[in-house]
């Protein structure tokens, strides 16, 4: 009656053993380590730089412990961080010949001293979340109607342009709105118009409208050129945010969609958060815009500054001081940019930047410096939402080839921070800090010690009191909750799940629940008992009993988690995956290991006179 | 050992009206708090700013108050789990980005006590917190309805009507508690309610487990004798479990540092009131909706083969 087959016994074993395996690796602590991962596209981590990083350190003389190389990184192991920083800066010199165009990152990263056969099985200790280990986390809204407007102002741009080529004469194209307003003189332009938005350019919807002094065609997204155009800019961001973390040097950063218009970004272990906000936060692009000449006269300059500068224009101060009437369209955005680089004018020897431009902005390039030479262009940085006017030389003669100097009256450092920004990407849409957390380390190992303890305490405590309650048996319930704690940790592990304070509180909180189920098991077992069962009978009948009401009250816990996890965040989720977890391992440990446990005590035996389940002999 | 020796049916459902009295005083009484004082949210749902700073030597919470205060800023300074640990709340500000904001704080702090260090810094911005409010009223309707309809489907509708109504009235009363004394109600704090509502259904359930199981064997007993000798022979269980439970609460209020504090108050009241409710709340509901033998001693005949572990 109480017996297992043997295969049953041999799985729960199994259970264990590996459940223990899986949770070894996070009892061997960390040690310092440096992480190398591609800081370009076209690299790739492979053997060879693996090679390259331990020929380096062999040569300089640097003791390390593990070099390993996974899909993305290499990673180097040290005894203790001093060798880590000696190693990081000889690495760095070694990947990266050139520091003001590295092809590697380099950062310091802490990593597991399990040893390498757990690592190749899989088993890492769990993942932390940044409370627990410090860094910081970002939540970022995307500006989608900025993404829409900039899609259409670069929109109406090509038309403008086509229309010049296809000669179709138009008497203006504005953006009102989310909407692109074409003018024409008369019916058959608009027609021979219209046909053309249609054939070349299928995201817009036009439709016609005359307001009784001009014909009009009103073009707008389609609702599928408007979704593409969100996706897109979420997209774009996430790129160039991650270019822009790499350039801060973060081991195993985090950026990642949330939703259709958010951006999570956290890095752990970064402690200089000004400076990281201050990188993520810039968002620089480049805009190329030709000056307004014909309208450039004082009266009009007085008019700009006092704030209403002519239609269409826009009112800039140089940076030596010079006021500037700037036209709203736009030539060219940073999104033709391939390369920047900081260099120095080959005749002035003014700190410069040098651009290259991809073929398509090389093409517009060429045409606008052939149809104005003789004019000024004006070269714009954008930043913060603030625009200035970089440079506004004069166009001497056509420039072809895509590459571009902008230089101006800037120091070498700026020309390193332009260059960086506009390397870096510009974003497709403005973005916004909208939740921000900087956890200290010091914080997050005194959040750990104390969940801990928390833990520990209260484990003890429940362990003490069932043994003393209910003898063996409690002995046998205390043995269970013992696995359930290590399942759960072994499944943390494996799973890389998010480990977060909220969730060692759930761990504690899983253990309290658990011991239900047990109690539960034992307390239909003396009832049994009582009433005059066996003891052999009395075991298999508090099992079988027992088991459903287990069942429903472990589902009922598992209906509020799962709610918790589809409609947590942050905090609450890191607390309902520990919770779903533990509720379904505690039904394992507390139902079937502890039965086993059991039969292998009680169940082989051929009589037994009494069980070991405290006093029931009161009746 | 045995602490609970009991040797006849204690006639709980004699009090039944008594009980709901309480319930329903405690129940009015939090509900009032809530709507007179209302819930100090943290930040998490009202957006703004929020920073710890730890100093060597215990601060002084006012010098940082007139501090701030000076520089323009409107906060409120109070310490936090030890007397060197300060937490610093300010509001949202209109043009005032939260990088800019912590770092000149900092400053602030520093110029005053060198040894001032910024330990945890978290910014919410005002749309986050609208939208937690929404997911978190979502997150209980939606366990409330999955509860319901899990009970109802293992039981019938009016278990889990009873075993609802018993278990929001304890999130009420947890929620009352920290709108009286003003604790912060931040996001921990919510998903321990959560937790809580499924929680202390499983005591219900373990009850009315029983009630079904006593309507198939005792079937001279009324109703009443029914759900009285269901809770008697759990009661033992009830009082072991929910200690366990509350060990564990109250090892993480006792250990688990200021991070933890009311997270783990919620469930400590939360437990407290669970095991009340779901004994003597849930089962007199019960009884007041006057579930009968007849749909268990039915199904019983119907389902004759079915082995439901309840029945002997």
């Amino acid at each position: 009656m109480n017996r297992f087959p043997i295969w049953k016994y041999a799985l729960i074993a199994l259970c264990v053993f590996v459940a223990f395996v899986y949770t070894v690796p996070n009892f061997y602590g960390e040690s310092p380590a440096v992480q190398i991962s591609s800081g370009k596209a076209t690299i790739k981590v492979d053997a060879a730089l693996l090679e390259k990083v331990e020929d380096a350190l062999k040569a300089a003389g640097v003791t390390y412990t593990a070099a390993l190389l996974d899909p993305n990184s290499v990673r180097v192991r040290f005894s203790d961080t001093d060798t880590q920083l000696k190693a990081k800066d000889l690495i760095d010199k070694a990947v990266n010949p050139d520091p003001n165009n590295p092809s590697y990152i380099v950062a310091l990263n802490l990593l597991s001293s399990s040893p390498n056969w757990l690592t190749v099985i899989g088993a890492l200790p769990m993942y932390l979340g940044l409370d627990l280990r410090g860094g910081v986390h970002f939540l970022l809204q995307v500006d989608m109607e900025g993404a829409i407007t900039k899609r259409l102002e670069s929109l109406a741009g090509d038309l403008r342009s086509q229309f010049r080529e296809k000669r179709i004469r138009h008497g203006g194209i504005q953006r009102e709105g989310q909407t692109l307003r074409i003018r024409f003189r008369d019916a058959a332009e608009r027609d021979r118009g219209r046909a053309y938005i249609l054939s070349q350019f299928p995201d817009l919807a036009v439709v016609e409208r005359d307001d009784g002094q001009s014909l009009q065609l009103v073009a707008s997204l389609k609702p599928q050129a408007l979704k593409r155009t969100q996706e897109y800019a979420l997209k774009q961001n996430i790129t160039t945010l991650h270019n822009r973390i790499n350039e801060l040097g973060v081991a195993e950063p985090i950026i990642q969609q949330q939703g259709a218009d958010r951006v999570v970004v956290q890095l752990p272990g970064v402690q200089d958060t000004a400076k990281a906000k201050d990188i993520l936060g810039r968002t620089a692009s480049l805009e190329v815009r030709m000056v307004d000449e014909d309208k450039m006269n004082a009266e009009n300059l007085a008019r700009a500054k006092a704030g209403s500068p002519p239609f269409g224009d826009e009112y800039y101060v140089e940076r030596n001081g010079a006021p500037l009437l700037v036209k709203k369209q736009v030539v060219l955005t940073g999104d033709r940019l391939t390369d920047a680089q900081p260099g120095f004018d080959s005749q002035t020897n003014e700190p410069a930047v040098h651009l290259t431009l991809d073929s398509a902005g090389a093409r517009i390039f060429r045409d606008v410096t052939r149809e104005n030479v003789g004019k000024r262009m004006a070269i714009l940085l954008i930043e913060k939402g603030k625009a200035e006017v970089i440079t506004a030389p004069v166009i001497r003669s056509e420039i072809g080839g895509g590459r571009v100097q902008i230089s101006g009256r800037m120091s070498t450092t700026e020309a390193n921070d332009i260059a960086l920004l506009l390397r870096a990407g510009s974003l497709a849409a403005p973005m916004e800090i909208v939740e921000e957390r900087t956890v200290g380390p010091s914080l997050g190992r005194e959040n750990i010690q104390k969940g801990f303890d928390a833990t520990s305490w209260g484990f003890f405590a429940i362990v003490i009191f069932m043994s003393a309650y209910y003898l063996l048996f409690g002995v046998i319930s205390s043995i269970a909750l013992a696995c359930n704690l290590l399942f759960l940790i072994a499944l943390l592990s494996l799973l890389q799940a998010t480990l977060t304070l909220p969730g060692i509180a759930a761990i504690a909180l899983t253990l309290g629940m658990a011991i239900d189920a047990n109690v539960l098991i034992n307390e239909r077992i003396r009832e049994e008992l009582r009433g005059g069962a066996t003891p052999q009978a009395s075991i298999a009948a508090g099992y079988e009993r027992a088991w459903g009401t287990i069942l429903d009250s472990n589902i009922t816990s598992l209906i509020a988690g799962i709610a918790l996890l589809t409609f947590g965040q942050g905090p609450v989720r890191g607390f309902a995956v520990v919770h779903c977890l533990g509720i379904l391992t505690s039904m394992f440990s507390a139902v079937t290991l502890s039965r086993g446990i059991v039969n292998v005590v009680y169940g082989h035996r051929r009589r037994v006179a009494k069980l070991s389940i405290g006093n029931t002999a009161w009746k | 050992m045995e602490f609970f020796k009991i040797r006849r049916v204690i006639p709980f459902m004699r009090f039944a009206l008594a009980f709901n009295v309480i319930s329903i005083i405690t129940f009015i009484a939090a509900v009032a708090f809530i709507a007179i004082r209302g819930l100090n949210f943290s930040i998490e749902f009202t957006g703004g700013t929020l920073m710890e700073v730890t100093f060597a030597q215990s601060a002084n919470v006012e010098t940082i108050r007139s501090t701030l205060e000076k520089a323009g800023y409107k906060a409120e300074v109070q310490n936090f789990g030890s007397s060197r640990d300060v937490l610093i709340r300010m509001p949202i500000e209109k043009d005032q980005s939260s990088a800019a904001l912590s770092q000149r704080i900092g400053e602030l702090l520093r110029a005053n006590d060198k040894s001032a260090e910024i330990r945890r810094v978290e910014f919410v911005g005002p749309q986050i917190g609208e939208e937690l409010a929404e997911y978190g009223a979502l997150a209980l309707l939606v366990t409330a309805v999955g509860i319901i309809a899990y009970l109802a489907l293992r039981f019938e509708w009016k278990f889990g009507l009873a075993a609802i109504i018993a278990n929001l009235h304890d999130v009420i009363i947890i929620v009352g508690f920290f709108a009286a004394f003003q604790w912060e109600f931040s996001l921990p704090v919510l998903a321990a309610v959560l937790a809580i509502l499924g929680y202390s259904v499983n005591e219900s359930v373990v009850v009315f487990d029983r009630v079904r199981e006593n309507f198939r064997k005792l079937r001279r007993a009324s109703v009443t004798e029914v759900i009285d000798s269901a809770i008697t022979a759990n009661i033992s269980r009830t009082i072991i479990t929910h200690g366990s439970t509350q060990i564990m609460a109250l090892t993480m209020l006792v250990f688990g540092g200021p991070a933890l504090h009311f997270f783990a108050l919620a469930l400590t009241i939360g437990i407290l009131f669970g095991i009340y409710s779901s004994v003597f709340v849930a089962s007199p509901l019960l009884m007041w909706l006057r579930v009968s033998r007849a749909q268990f001693v039915r199904e019983r005949k119907s389902r004759r083969d079915e082995n439901e572990g309840a029945v002997v």
